[in-house]
């Protein structure tokens, strides 16, 4: 630390008069990980595109970015570009559209190497196929001639990161680097980046709003909040002993995986309120308006990052300040000794927020929702005037589901693995291309119009994206009637619901007359839930209901679901690639995989106990937001990306990946290459569709 | 690649084939050669008329198909028939071809390379100064009528040779009649008669690509990947020549085709006006004479001219873009 390479301090960045980034520093020693944690809007993307000089010419940049003692800020392009990709080089978010499209992969890392290094063009593209090799893409000789919309997100990121570690720098700043990626690609990532560290020796700035990717990669961490670090400490520190309320509501608001010693999950922490606008930040410190611990001084002046004196916990003796733990919070002593549910009051504690015990069973009710074998594959077409088909996409390919009433089942899968399509199917109230679907105990074959639209009002959908799945010119009242007035619901009715419905979700009924931009992502997303709640369903379903949300934001909206559930005996059908989640919000689990449920029953018990190899990868692959716990698991790392939906294999689909499979004797595989396995039943409630399924702890 | 432009060029031949058959059916049946032969003075005997008529193949006793199929017999090969004076349209054709292509080259080449660098150009430097400025002379030309905006040029040339009295700018025809002198002399009084012509074809096809070429570089100018491109140590500069303007000009090339036929149809009036004798004057000559065979082979030059250029468009975009070559 006494010669930290990348050094920053007092770094301040504002776009037309609106500050981004208010007096940052950072100081990132050779060879360290730090990780850089905050919402999104708190400027932690802003200050590593800042250190790099690579920020829009709208923005004004002041303070000092030293680079081994260089000065950065300032310096003009020549200079700059002798710096990066040589000695700092970057590796951004989305790996699609962060490669220029229309030259091959392997030409953009020859540039890449010959801005910098005096190498011939031949000697140039060997280092570019050695560095993809490095990154583990598979035979990159090959790929090395491909363009970047030839690869998959996953490969494509393993590229970029070839690209950056490219000419040996000293520092790589990577800006959410497996945000836009699957959970197992994003494992691999992960252990991409580490081998890249491990090669070039560079310190790292992970810029990152996953707390479970922090804990499991950094050395340090630095909390931002509205354009400032609020706190920074040893990532151990941090995360046992959170010295700033805001840190310890982001930890509190965080699903976890892993359940408590005596496996119950504790309540999700929601942080009340939104962040500041960057151009509106009140007087003082920018979070008092949303901390419960915030006093009259809080108001007053901005608390200043300092080494804050005593431990509460165990981590340091008694007494001792550490100097490595600084937070920006006048009580930041008390709240060493707090916990999360100490500082956030969360409504409705008792029961509501939490589910049925994993001792409870199932309920004893009628089905609302009943799949068996459902299947969906569309036509791959090929020509320009007159289409021929060239053969079929099996997006979906024998789902079976059932929820009952009351009950909440999490679909999970990665992208591709036909969830949506599943939901679409369901939600079409049309007979299936092939097996069935019965809604509220009805067949949806044959059903006249009229009872398909009585139908339809019992199950309601609540889409991902907040913003694009409402109006932005109807006023919030009118949208949440809209499903009122498609029942032909009458007037009094409506201007009956509204209100309720508004308040139900924890929003005002004054504000039936705003326009949805109006409203915050959780707001919407609120709104989204109260419309789907107008006509009374029994079932809800939820796609990716949060997934769009910062965390602290996606608390109080799962928090709202299962208070929701329990009070009007709703099923959801909950969508999500986020196992955490589904944890915390589900009763019971159906794993997807290329089309197929490969593992459902009960969460706790398929969490505890998976048997399917591909459950078992997808629960290992998800980072715990526990440092210490994080560095003593090994992971099961898939090989590859799933293959095309577009082949549809013999035996098991999933055996290209598997780990199970790769360790059979010849003669077992036999049974795998040629048979599909069936998803059989596994002992209570618990099916997986493996033929040899073993148990394997994976938390 | 090859594959790739074979299969275009069929594509446009079939295109070149359906363009034919719809302006001859147009021609023949819109125009009324029988019309003009009998509003001679002193008008001719019904039997000369319609011997003329059948002796040009353009009879409209003779069912059309049976008129079409006389015609493009001869077409394929190579014989576009005879005009309503009896001269031959190949000749006509021949003597007027050199004109537009060198009426149309110059002005839209010259325009659309100083377009699309105006563009990219005002795009790098969006809502400054420069930029205002290029938008305001871009839009002020847009809104200009060809036949005006010649009409202009032509003004001021002529004020600008009274004013250095000499006459230093030539705009009428394409060279000085009884002109003395070697090769030289005559290259250089020929690009004198080029420079007012070319320049109002070449001054709204800077105007119309600057517009499109600013906004699909303000595309790239905010995408991921120049960012990328900066951050792996190239200057600004390298990477918006390389990486940004390469990926803004894919969009353009499919315009460049369909801004053609606009050019031509702007180029009938240039020619009236600076006395061209080519193919826009020779169409609007035959329409008024109802000369169907001379109609129908202008308006095969243009279809020509057209798909030609989607054809050299392609071939930009196939090697600008190298995804579709692979696709």
């Amino acid at each position: 630390m006494n010669d930290p390479v990348l050094d920053i301090s007092g770094l301040t960045v504002d776009f037309g008069g609106v500050p981004a980034v208010r007096g940052v520093d950072l100081h990132l020693g050779r060879g360290e990980v730090l990780g850089l944690v905050g919402e999104s809007g708190s400027g932690k993307s802003v200050t590593a595109l800042a250190a790099m000089g690579l920020l829009p010419a709208a923005a004004h940049v002041g303070g000092s970015v030293r680079l081994d003692g260089a000065e950065l800020v300032g310096a003009g392009d020549k200079a700059l570009s002798r710096v990066r990709g040589n000695r700092v080089a970057m590796v951004f978010q989305d790996p699609l559209s962060a490669f220029t499209p229309v030259y091959r992969i392997g030409d953009q890392i020859v540039e890449a190497i010959r801005t910098h290094q005096d190498l011939s063009r031949e000697k140039a593209a060997a280092r570019a196929v050695e560095l993809l090799d490095l990154v583990g893409i598979p035979e990159p000789r090959l790929r090395a001639a491909a363009f970047p919309h030839e690869f998959s997100g996953g490969m494509r990121q393993r590229a970029m990161i070839a690209m950056a570690v490219a000419n040996n720098p000293d520092v790589l700043l990577a800006d959410e680097p497996t945000t836009a990626l699957d959970v197992t690609v994003q494992a691999q990532i992960l252990d991409v980046l580490r081998t890249a560290r491990r090669e070039t020796g560079a310190a790292l700035l992970l810029v990152s709003h996953d707390l479970g990717v922090i804990a499991g990669m950094a050395d340090r961490v630095a909390v931002m909040y509205a354009g400032r670090i609020v706190e920074t400490a040893p990532v151990d520190a941090l995360f046992a002993a959170p010295r700033m309320p805001y840190t310890l509501g982001l930890i509190g608001a965080v699903p976890r995986l892993d359940a408590d010693a005596e496996g119950r999950l504790e309540p999700l922490v929601p942080i009340p309120g939104a962040p500041p606008a960057p151009g509106a930040l009140p007087p003082g410190c920018a979070f008092a308006p949303r901390c419960p611990l915030a006093e009259d001084r809080c108001r007053e002046t901005e608390p200043l990052l300092t080494a804050a004196g005593r431990a509460g916990k165990a981590t340091h003796p008694a007494g001792a300040a550490d100097p490595a733990h600084l937070a920006a919070c006048v009580r930041a002593e008390e709240v060493g000794a707090l916990r999360p549910l100490d500082v956030f009051p969360v409504p409705g504690t008792d029961g509501a927020l939490r589910k049925a015990g994993p001792g409870g069973g199932r309920p004893v009710a009628d089905d609302v929702l009943r799949v068996t074998d459902l299947a969906r594959t569309f036509p791959l077409l090929k020509g320009a005037i007159v289409k021929r088909r060239v053969g079929s996409v099996h997006a979906v390919d024998g789902v079976d589901l059932d929820i009952r009433a009351g009950e909440v089942l999490g679909l999970v899968g990665e992208s591709g693995s036909g969830k949506s399509t599943t939901l679409f199917e369901i939600l079409e109230l049309r007979p299936p291309e092939r097996g069935s679907v019965e809604v509220l105990g009805r067949s949806v074959e044959g059903l006249t119009r009229r009872d398909a639209r009585a139908l339809r009002a019992g199950v309601q959908i609540v889409f991902q994206d907040p913003m694009a799945s409402l109006d932005p010119r109807l006023p919030v009242g009118d949208i949440v009637a809209e499903p009122l007035r498609a029942q032909h619901a009458d007037r009094a009715l409506v201007a009956r619901r509204v209100p309720e419905l508004l308040r139900r979700v924890g929003l005002e009924p004054a504000h039936a007359d705003r326009f949805p931009h109006e409203f915050s992502g959780g707001q919407r997303q609120r709104i989204g839930i109260a419309r789907a709640l107008a006509v009374d369903p029994r079932l809800l379903i939820l796609d990716e209901p949060v997934s769009a949300l910062d965390v602290s934001v996606q608390a109080g909206i799962l928090n709202l679901l299962l208070r929701l559930r329990a009070e009007l005996g709703l099923a959801y059908l909950f969508v999500s690639h986020d196992l955490s989640v589904v944890r915390h919000v589900a009763d019971r689990v159906g794993v997807m995989y290329l089309g197929r449920t490969v593992e459902t029953g009960a969460v706790a018990e398929v969490f505890a106990r998976p048997l399917h190899p591909y459950t078992q990868a997808l629960l290992s692959a998800v980072p715990l937001p526990d440092p210490v716990r994080e560095r003593a698991r090994t992971r099961i790392l898939l090989p590859g990306d799933p293959p095309s939906p577009t082949s549809r294999p013999s035996g098991c689909p999933f055996r290209s990946r598997c780990q199970v499979f790769a360790a059979l004797d010849p003669g077992r595989k036999e049974r795998c290459t040629t048979q599909a396995p069936a998803l059989a039943p596994q002992g209570g409630d618990h099916t997986a569709a493996c033929h040899f399924p073993a148990e394997r702890a994976v938390l | 690649m090859a594959a790739y432009v074979a299969r275009r060029a069929g594509y446009y031949v079939a295109l070149l084939l359906v363009a034919v058959c719809l302006s001859y059916t147009l021609a023949a049946t819109a125009l009324q050669p029988r019309a003009y032969f009998e509003a001679r003075q002193p008008p001719p005997r019904p039997a000369a008329v319609d011997a003329q008529l059948t002796a040009l193949g353009i009879d409209d006793r003779t069912p059309l198909y049976d008129r079409f199929g006389h015609w493009a017999a001869h077409a394929v090969r190579g014989d576009l028939g005879r005009t309503i004076d009896d001269t031959s349209v190949n000749d006509e054709f021949g003597r007027r071809v050199g004109v537009s292509l060198r009426l149309l080259l110059v002005g839209t080449l010259a325009g659309t390379v100083l377009g699309i660098l105006a563009g990219a150009w005002t795009a790098v430097r969006q809502y400054r100064l420069s930029d205002r400025l290029v938008t305001v002379g871009s839009f002020l030309l847009l809104s200009t009528p060809v036949f005006l905006l010649a009409v202009l040029l032509k003004i001021g040339a002529i004020r600008l040779n009274q004013a250095l009295g000499t006459d230093l700018i030539r705009f009428t025809g394409e060279t000085t009649p009884g002109l003395r002198g070697g090769w030289w002399a005559h290259a250089k009084d020929r690009a004198v008669h080029l420079l007012l012509p070319s320049l109002s074809i070449g001054l709204i096809t800077i105007a119309t690509y600057s517009r499109y070429q600013r906004s699909t570089m303000l595309d790239v100018l905010g995408s991921d990947y120049l960012r990328t491109a900066q951050a792996k140590g190239l200057t600004r500069r390298k990477a918006l020549l390389k990486h940004g303007l390469r990926t803004a000009l894919i969009p353009m090339s499919t315009f460049f085709s369909y801004n053609f036929l606009a050019v031509f149809t702007g180029a009938i009036f240039t020619e009236a006006i600076f006395g061209w004798h080519g193919m826009g004057e020779w169409l609007v000559g035959s329409i008024g004479k109802d000369d169907v065979n001379s109609v129908v082979a202008v308006s095969s030059f243009a279809a020509v001219v057209v798909l030609f250029s989607g054809l050299v468009a392609d071939v930009l975009h196939a090697a600008l873009d190298p995804r579709i070559r692979h696709s």
